[in-house]
């Protein structure tokens, strides 16, 4: 029986699949990766050499009580609580709206005329220069109040906003699988219910990220403040006073003659920058929580 | 025999996606407290069928329909009908587990938050009752406060049965429950499905002839013509429609020569 002939076993299979790729293949595909690292590399560049300039800049003058000071008194604190405010006032009255205008497009506007309208809309007011909403603002407060004052700045910063809000909004509802939806009106939810309940509730995470990045995007926003919220050099006593905040105070410190003070458009860089960091990092940290 | 009562008649029911004929000329009655199957090959209108029968079809797509589904008596295409009010009588189940982002509990006490208000010793018996009913108290019982979506997928299925039941439907309505699911998860919602079989009405899709003998008492073969459309080409028991079918075509199909 050991006699038995064993089939034979077609060796060129074998040889195939360990032979190397041929010169051409090998040249594109470690040509390409190369490439791919090296546009990479350059992407980031502008970013890691505008931190590298602001942190050799400015970090010698950062101090601790630069973010309890007041800007008369060389610190920045006026101006946190002012972007702080402002931003505050542009989300209260953005989030709500924005939130709300995403639920329609995604959930009861449909394919319909009207979704399509607001939709287009939306997406012209996401493209508009934030200079010409900083000259709305003035149009619809300072022209009437004749006041410069957070509310107006807020204001601004929250047309900025919602677009942006809506539209993101929008995009991660219709991300919440059908089937949920299906799965709720069998049960007997109505649409009210099966959106409020369990669309949202499913889409919370990435309104929550959307919304961060928004607010993160407004913080950073000067022109629209420059006439609507002004500056002030002391801490503002009211909302409806001009209030400082970091990135006007950048333009107000570029500006100056003072080298002193020119030196300090950097160090305000520092803390804005670092300001926006922390909320992208907030947001990250919102989502990946949801991923769990 | 004698005293089988329908709880839905269909008569002559023809279905559109659009200008699509998805099916045509269907008369079927599914009886109360038995499991009907319905079988038959891709594309020849099950599924469709099944969401006519609550009115899920037309919140995925631009349907229309010709002829009647009458659910106790009552036309559910009647524009008297309140669909909300429709579907809570009528449990459906998904190909694919359909739970909510949520904890196990508050997937299946979903049904009854939003229908009234409910106090909470009330609800956990719901709940509780409901689970068992599914056969996964046992499996559960320790985490009914963590996410649903932790669950394998045979238990995901039991607990969105589970979560169908806690309603009290009067139907309960499968569409291919089993068809992502390993034999083990299959045999055990089949052993559940034959728990509920007297208590409750059970339509189910399925695409497994053997899984239709085993838990039907009824059968419904569904087929297409050449003009695409799906019809209804015999109903009956499912003992006649396996060994002792009237049409050829059901003879071909359940004899795996056809689809």
């Amino acid at each position: 029986m050991s006699a038995r002939k064993r089939p034979e076993i077609d060796l060129s299979v074998a040889r195939e699949v360990c032979s190397p790729l041929s010169v051409e293949r090998f040249t594109f595909q470690y040509g390409m990766t190369a490439i791919a690292f090296f546009l990479t590399f350059l992407a980031l560049l502008p970013l890691f050499s505008l931190v590298w300039e602001i942190l050799g800049q400015g970090l010698s003058n950062l101090k601790p009580e630069m973010f309890v000071k007041q800007v008369i008194d060389f610190g920045f604190a006026n101006a946190i609580v002012g972007t702080l405010k402002m931003v505050t006032i542009g989300s209260l009255f953005s989030i709500p709206v924005g939130v709300m205008t995403g639920i329609f497009l995604s959930e009861f506007g449909g394919n319909s005329k009207i979704a399509s309208i607001v939709r287009f809309i939306t997406t012209i007011l996401a493209g508009v220069p934030s200079i010409v909403v900083g000259v709305f603002a003035y149009g619809v407060f300072i022209a009437t109040t004749k006041q410069f004052s957070a509310v107006a700045g807020g204001f601004a910063l929250g047309v900025i906003m919602l677009p942006v809000i809506a539209l993101t909004t929008e995009e991660v509802l219709k991300l919440v699988p059908n089937s949920l939806r299906l799965a709720s009106a069998a049960l007997g939810g109505n649409r009210f219910q099966t959106t409020f309940r369990v669309v949202l509730a499913a889409g919370l995470p990435g309104i929550t990220t959307a919304t961060l990045l928004a607010i993160a995007r407004a913080s950073g926003e000067t022109a629209p403040l420059i006439f609507t919220a002004l500056f002030s050099d002391f801490w503002s006593e009211s909302l409806l006073r001009p209030t400082a905040s970091l990135p006007v105070l950048i333009y107000r410190f570029y500006q100056q003659d003072d080298p002193q003070i020119f030196q300090l458009v950097w160090t305000a860089s520092i803390v804005l920058v670092g300001l926006v960091f922390l909320l992208n990092l907030l947001s990250r940290v919102i989502t990946s929580r949801k991923l769990k | 025999m004698s005293n089988l009562i329908p709880a839905i008649t269909v008569k002559n029911l023809a279905f559109y996606y659009g200008t699509f004929k998805a099916l045509q000329g269907v008369s079927l009655d599914i009886y109360q407290k038995q499991v009907t199957a319905l079988i038959g090959p891709s594309g020849c209108g099950k599924s469709t069928f099944i969401k006519s029968l609550n009115r899920i079809g037309e919140l995925e797509a631009d349907v229309r329909i010709e002829g009647k589904v009458e659910f106790f008596g009552q036309n559910i295409y009647s524009s008297r009908v309140n669909t909300n009010r429709l579907r809570r009588q009528m449990g459906m189940v998904f190909q694919k587990p359909n739970l909510f982002p949520m904890s196990i509990y508050d997937n299946v006490a979903y049904g009854i938050r939003i229908a009234r208000h409910c106090p909470k010793s009330e609800l956990d018996g719901i709940v509780e009752d409901a689970i068992k009913g599914a056969a996964l108290w046992d499996e559960v019982k320790d985490k009914l406060y963590k996410s649903a979506l932790g669950l394998s997928g045979g238990q995901q299925q039991r607990l969105c049965i589970a979560r169908s039941l806690a309603v009290r439907p009067k139907v309960l309505l499968m569409d291919e429950p089993c068809s992502a699911l390993d034999p083990i998860a299959t045999m055990k919602i089949e052993e559940l499905i034959d728990s509920l079989r007297g208590e409750l009405t059970i339509a189910i899709v399925t695409h497994n002839m053997q899984q239709a003998q085993r838990v039907a008492d009824f059968t419904a073969f569904f087929s297409t013509d050449e003009s695409r459309a799906g019809q209804m080409v015999e109903f009956g028991t499912t003992d006649q429609i396996f060994n002792n079918s009237l049409d050829q075509r059901t003879r071909d199909y359940v004899s795996g020569r056809f689809g």
